[in-house]
């Protein structure tokens, strides 16, 4: 893996086990974390909190797959994406890029577009081609939610939170019903989506392509 | 036996055996100072025996030490660490007692605990100090005390003679059988007479109270002796214990057994003490025999049996309760399966005519080849009773008139009619009601009602009428011969009557034993077992009970079996738990927390103890002999029930683990050559690109990292296939159920599998009538992944394959997975789902598991999974889950 990385063009520093990371996050201030959940000192949801307490250093989550609640719970404590190994090189360079560049102080922009929808936030209104969709007001919030964290996985929790509220959290129906709603109107094929895509056991994430 | 003569082993040496053997039992060591009387110094001895263990470092600590206000002795507590006295109230006074928790908890090495004939006052934990004791060596620690010859069990009616104080506090001899060391403390008479007069044993105006009553020179003399004697037989015992423990073949012979008849009479007591020491001396176990004639026993008689039986136990025999009408062949008949060479009896108040002296006679007749013993009775004379030790059934007054009553009503019907059948005809009608009578009463009505029939048909029938005098000697004999009829037929039906209740008895006993064992026995696990106990011991004894078990680890459940008829309440369950830590019986009618509401059984195991049987009778209820042994019956056929259900689950759990463990074995055989394939690629091309680094032509280099990569990718797929089998087969399956879209599932399956796919036709229809499901996102799509994976396995590239979902009846979901492809081999159709089942034609990279996988993840969701041809051609499979809740999709206006 530090070989592919490093023939893209990134410097990378390999890092042995939890605690040694938090150190080495510190003193070297990395732009991104790669952070692998199978650490042999301590859980790999605390070496990401310990790091999210003074840094907003993107991080992306490795993990096996069938550990779902693993990685649910390292993005509700505010990792970034993750990757469930095995995993092609290809997936992983994209994943990089992507969490470099959608780095939170580059979320101002007004209007966004992925694939032919276009997104005007402070108008408030949505495009697809040329005609506008009509959108309900929780449909409008749920995008405008995927839309200012393009490109990141969202949990179930974290998007019922958010949209209806923490009273809300355990709701993980309405979050299916919505995202379904709101394909069938800005999907061209519902049932391929290009612009929602669903993260298996986890959340969805807004196509950043 | 010279061997051993010759090489006699040294005391220390056999003391260091029997230390040895403790240390392994886990059990504390009881050491107890031994005394003849009071003032001899045994407190003295056991505290300055402490202070030097205390010098070398042992934890040991005080829990119960009366000084008697004696200095020397005072002073030698200072220093040792107290445990504090428990305050008890009992009926306004504050009596102080050991506190036995508080040393538990404290847990020390060593504990001094004062006279250990002591009783605790009433509410304690246990009646007896003894009992106090026992529990704290049963929890490993060792315990110091004291004690006087005088309270010694078998010793307490010698003494009571000696003195003439009668003793009631005793220690039973078992007790000091098991102590392992006995530290005898003598002094001569002389000097403890001196030690009294000094004031050093009590204060002055009692010590002078003392010295006239029991501490007179020719008594202390006779104590001493006793104690020293007792010591010494101790030590003979010891060794003799020690030849057998070691199979040294012992100069005695051994294996003699004794049995001893005892009867619901305090005379017994005096019967039970000399057989225990008779049997001591004899080194012969002893048996007590107690035959129940299912008499009715009065409140005081049952209570003297209770007491006797207790006794018995206390100083070491084995109690049998037999049944029969006849003693003396019950006892020759219990002596002859206990293997027994004599019986020993109580010599009887009177020899003439008392049931007891015939019970004697008839063992003489009887007893061939064993020997009687017959013991005299000591202080008997004083408080001789009436009762015979034996009684009949009591009838009451009532019965005696009615029966009376009944003859004459007889007579008087009669009596207008003597002109017509004769008098003589009249005495027949006198007899047949006579011996009518038994059927309804007991000997003593109907042997009067004899005597009233004869006299009345002599008086009012036999002429010269109405006077006692009869006229010629053919009606005198009549008469007596009508007396002597009735009485024994009287006597004889009474006798029948009994045997017939003892039988009677007996049988629903038996019965009752066999219905609980076939009802235990018919039980297919621990709940049906408990459900089963529980309603057969209200059946028989009208009592609620209890179950609370254990578990592997020695604990026992906080709250009862939900089975249980009846839940303890706090106080009860630290009585049940004592229960279950002690593994002896408690609560009422025991003598341990005999104020608790139940009664409560242990259930002891091999390994730990299973659990406890609380048994709550109602409020009134007395239990006989019979009953109560019963109930004993009853509670180790249910122990042994359980503990056969415990160890039936051992074995299931082991077959399974067997089961398992040849299933890796399967798996490995053949999932090597699987592994083997691909990494044999790799490393071959892998190999060949390094070899000819130089030479290498682009097309063959590209060549050989898709075949690289195409191993490393069917390596991957086996190791998830394998990892996923070995969940499934763990029984590790727990599908976290969430809200999915099966659209979504679906999707992401496709998804997976975009380069299996690639160049075939596969259409996607999903009815729009498919809610929201409860499903595990992760299994069921892997389920759906392997199943299309399948399909695209086994079919040319270029077959098209049709996805369908739609809802059958509302409640189920179906997904179809159809191919155009050639179809199931038919004749194994029924084993696809097998696991390393491989079609025959079947292209290499499958494992052979994942249909297997997909079906226990759709099991897993309590859905099925079937597999056919389609009449049109190809296979189709298709898996059907049950809708279990359904989303309401709220609308909402669009902005």
């Amino acid at each position: 893996m530090e070989l592919t990385l490093e023939s893209d063009g990134y410097s990378v520093r390999l890092v042995g086990a939890g605690k040694e990371g938090i150190a080495k996050a510190a003193s070297e201030r990395p732009e991104l974390i790669i952070l692998d959940l199978g650490l042999p000192d301590i859980d790999g949801v605390e070496v990401l909190r310990k790091i999210r307490d003074w840094s907003e250093v993107p991080v992306l989550v490795l993990s096996v797959r069938d550990a779902e609640t693993d990685i649910v719970a390292c993005l509700d404590a505010g990792a970034d994406d993750y990757l469930t190994k095995p995993f092609r090189t290809g997936e992983l360079l994209a994943r990089v890029r992507n969490a470099l560049r959608h780095r939170p102080s580059q979320q101002d922009t007004a209007v966004f577009s992925v694939h032919d929808l276009q997104i005007d936030l402070t108008a408030r209104t949505v495009k697809k081609g040329k005609e506008y969709v009509k959108l309900t007001a929780t449909e409008y919030a749920l995008l405008s939610l995927f839309v200012r964290n393009a490109g990141r996985v969202l949990t179930h929790n974290f998007i019922l939170e958010q949209v209806w509220g923490p009273a809300f959290s355990d709701e993980t129906q309405y979050t299916r019903v919505y995202v379904g709603q709101l394909r069938k109107k800005i999907e061209d094929d519902p049932s391929k989506p290009k612009i929602i895509l669903t993260e298996s056991g986890i959340g969805y994430r807004l196509s950043s392509e | 036996m010279s061997e051993y003569e010759d090489n006699r082993p040294n005391p220390d040496e056999l003391l260091k055996a029997l230390k040895k053997e403790d240390e392994r039992s886990g059990k504390g060591k009881l050491k107890i100072f031994f005394g003849m009387c009071a003032g001899v110094g045994k407190t003295y001895a056991m505290l300055s025996e402490a202070r030097d263990a205390v010098a070398k470092g042992v934890d040991v600590v005080v829990g119960y030490i009366e000084t008697h206000k004696r200095m020397e002795t005072a002073e030698l507590v200072l220093g040792l660490e107290v445990v504090p006295r428990k305050k008890v109230e009992y009926r306004g006074a504050e009596l102080e007692e050991m506190d036995i928790d508080a040393i538990l908890a404290r847990k020390p090495k060593v504990v001094l605990v004062d006279e250990l004939a002591h009783t605790n006052a009433p509410g304690s934990r246990h009646a007896r100090r003894y009992q106090d004791v026992q529990e704290i060596l049963a929890n490993g620690i060792d315990v110091y005390t004291t004690l006087n010859v005088q309270h010694l069990e078998s010793r307490a009616d010698t003494v009571a003679q000696i003195s003439g104080s009668i003793v009631r506090e005793t220690v039973p001899d078992s007790i000091f059988d098991a102590a392992d060391e006995i530290k005898i403390i003598d002094i001569s008479p002389d000097e403890l007479l001196k030690r009294l007069k000094e004031g050093k044993v009590y204060a002055a105006e009692r010590s002078r109270q003392a010295v006239e009553n029991f501490f007179k020179e020719g008594n202390l003399s006779a104590l001493r002796e006793m104690s020293l004697r007792v010591t010494a037989e101790r030590v003979d015992h010891q060794i003799r214990e020690y030849r057998r423990g070691q199979n040294i073949s012992s100069p005695w012979k051994s294996g003699q057994r004794l049995v001893v008849a005892i009867s619901p009479s305090p005379h017994s007591v005096s019967v039970i003490r000399w057989a225990r020491r008779v049997s001591h001396t004899m080194d012969a176990t002893w048996v007590v025999v107690y035959v129940d004639r299912s008499d009715k026993l009065s409140e005081e008689q049952r209570d003297q049996l209770a007491k006797n039986i207790k006794l018995a136990r206390e100083l070491g025999a084995e109690v049998v309760t037999t049944s029969g009408v006849d003693i003396a062949n019950a006892l020759i008949r219990v002596a002859r399966e206990q293997n027994a060479s004599q019986i020993l009896v109580g010599k009887p108040d009177r020899y003439i005519f008392s049931r007891a002296a015939r019970l004697i006679d008839n063992l003489m007749q009887r007893s061939t080849d064993l020997d009687i013993y017959i013991v005299g009775q000591e202080g008997s004379r004083s408080k001789r009773k009436i009762q015979s030790v034996i009684p009949w059934p009591q009838s009451s007054a009532v019965q005696y008139l009615t029966a009376v009553l009944l003859v004459l009503l007889a007579a008087i019907v009669s009596f207008p009619f003597q002109g017509y059948i004769g008098y003589r005809t009249v005495s027949f009608i006198l007899l047949l009601v006579v011996s009518l009578l038994p059927l309804k009463f007991g000997p003593g009505p109907t042997v009067l009602a004899a005597a009233f029939g004869a006299l009345s048909w002599d008086f009012l029938f036999i002429p010269p009428r109405f006077t006692f005098s009869i006229g010629n000697l053919e009606d005198t004999l009549l008469a007596a011969m009508f007396f002597v009829v009735a009485t024994v037929t009287g006597v004889l039906s009474a006798r029948v009557r009994k045997r017939e209740k003892i039988i009677r008895q007996r049988e629903a006993r038996t019965s009752a034993l066999f219905g609980l064992t076939k009802d235990l026995s018919s039980a297919h696990s621990q709940d049906e077992v408990i459900t089963t106990a529980v309603s057969n011991i209200k059946k028989y004894f009208d009592a609620d009970v209890a179950f609370i078990l254990g578990d592997a680890e020695g604990e026992m459940a906080n709250t009862p079996h939900p089975a249980s008829s009846f839940k303890p309440d706090v106080k009860e369950s630290s009585v049940a738990a004592w229960v279950y830590w002690n593994e002896k019986k408690a609560g009422k009618n025991t003598d341990t927390l005999p104020s608790a509401h139940a009664t409560y059984f242990p259930m002891s195991g091999p390994r730990y103890p299973l659990g406890v049987i609380g048994v709550k009778f109602p409020d009134d209820a007395e239990l006989s002999n019979d009953q109560e042994s019963l109930l004993e019956n009853f509670i180790s056929q249910i122990t042994s029930a359980i503990e056969r259900e415990l160890l039936n689950d051992v074995n299931r759990k082991s077959i399974v683990v067997a089961e398992s463990e040849r299933l890796y074995k399967t798996l490995f055989d053949s999932i090597s050559h699987e592994f083997r394939t691909p990494i044999a690629t790799i490393l071959g091309v892998s190999e060949n690109l390094l070899g000819h680094e130089s030479e290498q032509r682009t097309g063959l280099r590209e060549q050989s990292v898709k075949e690289i990569h195409v191993a490393a990718e069917r390596l991957n797929r086996l190791v998830a296939n394998l990892l996923d089998m070995t969940r499934l087969e763990s029984g590790m399956i727990q599908p976290k159920l969430d809200w999915c879209d099966l659209r979504d599932v679906l999707n992401h399956a496709l998804k997976n599998l975009e380069r299996e796919l690639e160049g075939r036709n596969v259409s996607v229809d999903v009815s729009d009538d498919v809610p929201l499901m409860k499903l595990d996102f992760g299994l069921v799509e892997q389920a759906l992944t392997n199943l299309i994976h399948n399909a695209a396995l086994h079919t040319p590239s270029g077959t098209g394959m049709m996805i369908r979902s739609y809802l059958e009846e509302g409640e189920t979901c179906v997904i179809s997975v159809a191919d155009n492809g050639p179809g199931l081999p038919r004749e194994d159709i029924n084993r696809v789902f097998e696991k390393f089942y491989r079609a025959q034609n079947g292209k290499s990279g499958g494992t052979g598991l994942g249909l297997t996988i997909a079906k226990g993840f759709v099991e897993a969701h309590h859905g099925t999974i079937t597999a056919r041809n389609r009449t049109e051609g190809g296979a189709e499979f298709v898996i059907r889950l049950p809708i279990t809740e359904t989303v309401s999709k709220d609308s909402e206006e669009t902005l």
